[in-house]
């Protein structure tokens, strides 16, 4: 049983970056029409921009110590964070707490970003095949990959949460087990929070504002819209730009989970796809729900004992529920007849 | 108006005439042809092809790998300072090239995918001329460029490779290894955990799910069982998973008081620091403190890892901080030119690159078959890791093995990991037979 909620924990804080990531698709898909292939690439700048917040924060004063010498030869580096040299205590506080401050950064970055990568080349695809959107996509993700390698290197770089969430939560005790039975990772949950507050902060913006009560009727029927004399695109524009914060938030708070390196926006761009074709296309509700289910079937096909009944089920158990789920209902758990079907 | 006629001996005479044309190019530009073996120098350079990650997941490793290609071609060449050349047993090499040949040298990109890697080390052996291939990142790929090699009769001096396959059941003539192996690792891990965490334990494994986890699975525990440790689980896992949540959290009540990451690179990042903050370095399990091995330690990966590998055990080939005048002398050219020390990976792919050198010069010829009767049985000094010798029977380089552990105080982003143990190289070696496999003979190419 505690192995079980375990499993289900796991689960939750994996489906919020799904769920995160296949939210933005979806409403990249619903409004724009485009199949976003640089998705995950947004996922990943989001990353970055933690990355780059605690090198801004962690910058250091070098002096040369001509007393002592490296194994090399060269008189060695003395470093001290400038924070701590002018705010001792407090200048270290700030940059323990770096990824948090990131989410502060990473929203108008990445709304510059996404509205950026819109009007400068996505809008020019609006009317191409979608196997058109999903090539210049690809390559776009590839060159932002490759822009990141360049100037942070390949190699993953840690992203400690602070010291304050770095603890465990014991929930076991709660629930009747015994104390150290249940526990769980404090910045995983703070992820899957967060992931909620964000999910609800786009659903709220879409449905109690005028501007979202515009998009989602955009979203039904662009034409008429447009005949209301309404600039749909400008609106479809700072969407689009939304989707990309909200891929760059996922992003930002997963860097303690997972070190980030270049190429982390590959690994949830296909899982994330799945998600949304599994949610249904289009849907908002139903990408949430897929996320959250995947993340949590996934983490139960890795049980030792799933596993040994059927031995590598956790490297196909998504693919398999999605060609179920597309078997049974083709239009995904909550895609409705008529969306997106011409 | 003239008509064109085509009767059966115009037709005959024109496609004979064809046929000539065509294979033409083919006899005039093979090398094998007129050579007495593949790639035969002609000129005054002889050229080395150094295949390495330069995209990819261990980019960062295939440039330190290159790095070191590029310092040990110019120490080769008389320029620099002459690195582990003047430490170096062997005095054959002045300076003064290879064999009256300047050494020049291609690179390819493996990108760490074994049908890469093939394709970029055939162009630089048909098309730039290498005489002999070397570099690389992963046991998969270094075993598929040796088989490579092996049928195109050039030379593989492996880079970072450290399945037992290698040199085991995939061994080659053609292929020769300097880095060590996870049977060597397990010989040399086992006695330190014994004596730090005891010979009543339970481990529970994690592994990459290919060629270098298996094989590093199985070498750990056969050494930990013989001391007398229960395996609880081995379980495997997706390479590139990235979260390792799902494979971690069993672990907590699993009784298991030990685990052991078989991972390597990204995979080894992600697991250590998951479960790290899953509280398993500072657990207590059976009355005991919860112990995490990684049992090949790099200190690039380590960088990746962060607090995270303070006070984990594991193994290397080679640490910049060791004392020898090998490695001092390594680590000075090295960081003079780069400002910073090298990695192990640097250090292998240094060494083969010298030890090939050498071996060439020593037999008078580039010829694979020469080249590999010298380095079989060779044994040598001065290159950072004690007396080496390069075994005959399945071209493994035998030598002492360094037990690390992460370091609890770093001074700086490269001192990482302390050197625990240096087990000498009478304890990790294995029979030949051990891990299977033939050499088979060489193949010169002609």
């Amino acid at each position: 049983m505690d192995e079980i909620l375990l499993q289900i924990l796991n689960g939750l804080d994996k489906g919020g970056a799904y769920a995160l990531i296949a939210l933005g698709l979806t409403i990249i898909f619903g409004t724009l029409g485009v199949v976003n292939f640089a998705h995950g690439a947004l996922f990943m700048l989001g990353a970055f921009c933690a990355v780059a917040v605690k090198a801004f924060l962690g910058m250091e004063k070098v002096t040369l110590d001509p007393t002592q010498t490296t194994a090399w030869g060269t008189p060695m580096e003395i470093r001290q964070p400038y924070m701590e040299a002018w705010f001792g205590e407090f200048g270290r506080l700030v940059v323990d707490f770096s990824v948090p401050f990131s989410v502060l950064v990473a929203v108008p970055v990445m709304l510059i970003v996404g509205i950026a990568m819109e009007r400068g080349l996505i809008r020019f695809f609006y009317k191409r095949p979608h196997a058109d959107q999903i090539l210049v996509t690809f390559g776009l993700a590839i060159v932002l990959q490759e822009i990141i390698k360049s100037f942070f290197g390949a190699n993953p770089i840690p992203q400690p949460a602070p010291e304050a969430a770095q603890g465990m939560i014991d929930f076991g005790i709660a629930l009747g087990f015994d104390a150290g039975n249940v526990v769980y990772p404090a910045w995983r949950l703070i992820y899957f929070l967060f992931s909620l507050a964000v999910i609800g902060g786009v659903f709220a913006f879409l449905q109690l504002t005028t501007f979202g009560m515009v998009v989602r009727a955009g979203m039904a029927d662009r034409e008429t819209v447009g005949l209301l004399g309404i600039d749909i695109d400008r609106r479809f524009t700072v969407v689009f730009g939304i989707a990309a914060v909200v891929a760059g938030l996922a992003g930002a708070m997963y860097t303690p989970i997972l070190s980030p390196d270049y190429h982390m926006g590959m690994d949830f761009l296909v899982l994330s796809f799945v998600v949304v074709v599994v949610g249904g296309m289009g849907s908002l509700p139903g990408a949430v729900l897929a996320g959250f289910l995947l993340g949590i079937l996934q983490s139960f096909a890795s049980m030792n004992e799933v596993k040994d009944i059927f031995p590598g089920i956790d490297q196909i158990i998504i693919y398999l529920i999605a060609v179920v789920i597309l078997l049974v209902r083709p239009r995904g758990l909550l895609g409705r007849k008529g969306v997106m079907e011409h | 108006m003239s008509k064109l006629y085509v009767n059966r001996r115009g037709l005959l005479k024109g496609t004979a005439a064809a046929g000539v044309g065509l294979a033409a190019p083919t006899i005039f530009t093979s090398r094998a042809w007129s050579a007495e073996y593949m790639n035969e120098p002609t000129g005054d350079t002889v050229t080395l092809g150094f295949n390495v990650p330069q995209t990819g997941a261990y980019a960062d490793e295939g440039a330190d790998e290159l790095r070191a290609y590029q310092l040990a071609v110019e120490h080769l060449n008389g320029e620099g300072d002459g690195g582990m050349l003047s430490t170096f047993s062997s005095k054959e090499l002045k300076g003064e090239g290879v064999n009256g040949k300047k050494v020049a040298f291609v690179t390819g990109d493996t990108q760490t995918k074994s049908d890469a890697a093939r394709a970029s080390a055939k162009r630089m052996i048909e098309k730039d001329g290498a005489v002999m291939i070397t570099g690389g990142s992963s046991s998969g790929v270094a075993i598929a460029v040796q088989g490579l090699c092996q049928e195109a009769g050039v030379i593989f001096m492996a880079g970072l490779t450290h399945s037992n396959d290698t040199t085991g059941k995939d061994k080659r003539a053609n292929g020769f290894r300097h880095f060590f192996n996870t049977e060597m690792t397990g010989a040399a891990l086992a006695p330190v955990l014994k004596n730090n965490f005891g010979s009543d334990r339970k481990a529970y494994h994690l592994t990459a799910d290919y060629t270098w986890g298996w094989s590093q699975e199985g070498s750990i525990k056969k050494y930990t069982e013989e001391l007398g440790w229960e395996t609880v689980a081995a379980v495997r896992t997706p390479l590139g998973a990235g979260d390792f949540s799902q494979y971690i959290t069993p672990v907590l009540n699993s009784g298991a008081d030990v685990l052991v990451l078989n991972h390597y690179g990204r995979d080894m990042v992600n697991s250590l620091t998951q479960a790290v903050q899953f509280g398993l370095r500072d657990k207590e399990v059976n009355g005991k403190k919860f112990a995490i091995v990684v049992p090949l330690f790099s200190r690039l990966m380590a960088q990746g890892a962060g607090d995270a590998i303070k006070g984990i055990f594991g193994s290397t080939n080679w640490h910049w901080s060791l004392q020898d005048e090998g490695s001092k002398a390594f680590v000075k050219s090295f960081g003079q030119k780069y400002g910073f020390p090298p990695s192990q990976a640097a250090h292998t792919c240094y060494c083969q690159t010298i030890l090939y050198a050498d071996a060439c010069q020593r037999a008078g010829s580039f010829r694979p078959s020469a080249v590999g009767a010298a380095l079989e049985g060779f044994s040598f000094d001065g290159l950072g890791n004690g007396p080496t010798e390069y075994r005959a029977a399945d071209h493994q380089c035998f030598k002492d093995v360094l037990v690390v552990k992460g370091k609890e105080n770093p001074s700086s982003n490269y001192d990482l990991l302390e050197v625990v143990e240096i087990t000498p190289r009478a304890q990790v070696e294995y029979p030949a037979e051990l891990l299977g496999g033939e050499l088979g003979p060489y193949n010169d190419g002609a």
